[in-house]
This record gives C-alpha cells, structure tokens and sequence, in this order.
C-alpha cells in the first residue's frame, strides 16, 4: 500500500500495545489505510497481539517480557529512526480510541507549522462525550504539568502526539511506565521544543474504558515526576 | 538529648540519598564499613550487656534494648532505600537490554523476509 501524498509516506506511527488481540487488527488496517509505515511493539502480551498485528500488515517488535509502556513507546521510536527517510513518529493508543484522521491532520500540521512537537488534544474543539470523572482527573493533570513544567495545556495526558525527527531522537524515555506523558512534556519545557495542540476527538469505548488506567494511578505518576526531576536536579 | 540530634540527621541522611544516592567507590566503602561496625557492636553486645546499657545512658536513651530498635530502624530504612535504588538501577538495565534483543529480532526477521521475495 503506498500513498502518493509524501507527507504520510515519511511519518511512522508506533503503537504500543498488550493484550490487545480483539482491536489490534482493526486499529491497524485502519492506520494501514493512511500511513505507510506502522510499527506496533508488543510488549511482552500473554494473547495473540503480534501476531494479529504482523497479519494486518504491521512491523512488530516483541519485547520478551512485558517492560512498561513508556519503555514501548522509546522501543518503537527508536525502531522507526532506523529508517532515515522518517520524518515524524506519530505515537498511537492500541485500543481504538484514536481516529487515524486525526494523526493525519497532525502530521499535516507539524510539517506546515514547522513545529517538533504537536499534542492532541481532547478538550480544545469537540470534547465528545469526555466522561465526568476523567475530565475532573484530567484538569488535575493539566494543572499538574502547568505546575512542574510550566507548560499550559489543555489535555496532558493524551496518548496521540506527533514528533519531528530531531525531537523524537532526543526523547529518550527513562520512565518505563505510565508516567512517560508526564516525561515528555517535562522534555518539551527543558528542551524548549517548539509545540502546539491540536483538537482531536477521543472515542470512548467499554474496551478503552477498561484498558484505561485506574484514576490513583495519578498519584504513582506525580511520585514517579517527583522523584525523577528532583534526581536529575540533584 | 544526644540521640534526637543523631536521629534527625540519619533520617535526613536517608532522605538525601534517596534524591542522589548513585553507586560510587565511596558509598560502597561506606556501607561496607556499616555493615562490619554492625557485626562488631553486635558481639560486643552480646558477650557485654552492659555495655550497651551504658551507652545508652550516653546518648539519652532509657535502656539498652531501646537504643537497639532505634539503631534497627535506621539500619532497615538505609537498607530499604539502598535497595530500592539499585533495583531501579537494574530495571534500567534490563529494559535496556530487552529493547535491543526486540529490535535485533525484528530487525533479523526483516532481512528474512528480504531475503525470501527475492
């Protein structure tokens, strides 16, 4: 499948995943239908996730054991950089929750706003049917981010992002968990990246509710960006 | 009231290496050193009570036994915190080394299926 449109033909999108074996397929033939280059890595899933993935015409990469998901995210990116022709990885939930035109029009905005970094989010634009629990535990995390790193957002913690190629080779994630949306955009402040955020809707549904992560995680997550910020100023 | 003063500064001791505690030549020598003066002021202890007694005496605590769990206190939170440092260290390690085997394993089945199209 090749796309004519080079700005698609040059962004890789990396979709960590585990246990994801009733979406995976569909999340991506979608992608597939817009971008060329998937790269889903596996991390270390019980099920069948590589599999599905590899026969709807992604590049896995399996961890062997199951790392975290920021350790996925660093694994698929830096996967992706191999190639020199990637300009831009587009990071990608496995649940289904993202829309694949959404990345598209990312991709599109980065390349055209000439930025390194563009966040999607869910609350700039239409905020559809954003359940009322999250969206509370959502503005925690957005003042949250707005206290430690000075960055004023409207959605922290959302999984669709797009990174030029120079960002995303400085990531290096060190937080192999959950808290590596913190991580980034603690980058974006000290690296001075240039970014914006773009309206995208999220799909809400019983699948990605249960795949979510649990709302007291977001204390484990302050700890983690405590913890790992004070060390690093030390 | 000696043994406040210790405390609160093995306390913040504790709280210090948490934020930079990393594996240097020195920690090492220092928690060697820690590790044998336990053992020897353990034996001490044993064969003289009473010597433990009269410490405790010097330092501001009731009785020998006090000062024991208070010393045992301390011992496990720099024990705990020395371990939880070094498991994070080894995770590091291990994601780091998993990342690679993935990526070489990915990257050999590429150049398989290369191989079979042409």
């Amino acid at each position: 499948m090749s796309h004519t449109n080079s700005l698609w033909r040059n962004a890789c999108v990396v979709v960590p995943m585990y246990n994801e074996s009733s979406v995976i397929a569909e999340v991506v033939s979608e992608v597939l239908g817009h971008f060329d280059r998937v790269v889903c890595v596996d991390d270390g899933s019980t099920d069948d996730s590589a599999a599905l993935a590899r026969a709807a015409g992604a590049t896995v990469v399996q961890h062997p054991i199951n790392l975290g998901q920021g350790a996925a995210l660093e694994t698929g990116i830096r996967f992706a950089l191999r190639d020199p022709v990637v300009s831009h990885v587009v990071t990608f939930d496995a649940d289904g929750q993202h829309s694949v035109t959404d990345a598209e029009a990312m991709v599109r905005r980065a390349v055209e706003d000439d930025v390194q970094v563009v966040l999607g989010s869910r609350f700039l634009g239409s905020s559809e049917q954003v359940p009322l629990a999250r969206r509370l535990l959502l503005r925690g995390a957005t003042w949250f981010s707005r206290a430690t790193t000075g960055l004023v957002l409207s959605d922290a913690h959302n999984g669709l992002r797009v990174l030029r190629r120079d960002a995303a080779q400085q990531l290096s994630l060190k937080l192999h968990g959950m808290s590596h949306a913190s991580e980034i955009l603690g980058k974006i402040a000290a690296e001075k990246w240039s970014y914006v955020e773009h309206p995208v809707t999220i799909t809400y549904t019983d699948y990605s509710r249960a795949k979510g992560q649990r709302a007291y995680n977001a204390f484990n997550i302050a700890f983690d960006v405590a913890v790992s910020r004070v060390r690093h100023a030390a | 009231m000696i043994i406040k003063i210790l405390l609160v500064l093995a306390l913040t001791g504790a709280a210090i290496m948490l934020v930079r505690g990393r594996p240097t030549a020195l920690n090492l020598l220092v928690r060697r050193t820690l590790t044998l003066a336990v053992i020897l002021g353990g034996i001490v202890a044993v064969l003289v009570p009473s010597a433990l007694t009269a410490l405790a005496d010097v330092v501001g605590v009731g009785r020998g036994t006090d000062l024991v769990l208070y010393v045992l206190s301390v011992t496990f939170l720099f024990v705990s915190i020395s371990l939880y440092l070094r498991l994070g260290q080894l995770h590091d390690r291990q994601v780091e080394l998993a990342r690679r085997y993935a990526i070489m394993e990915a990257e050999l089945r590429e150049r398989d299926e290369r191989e079979r199209r042409s």
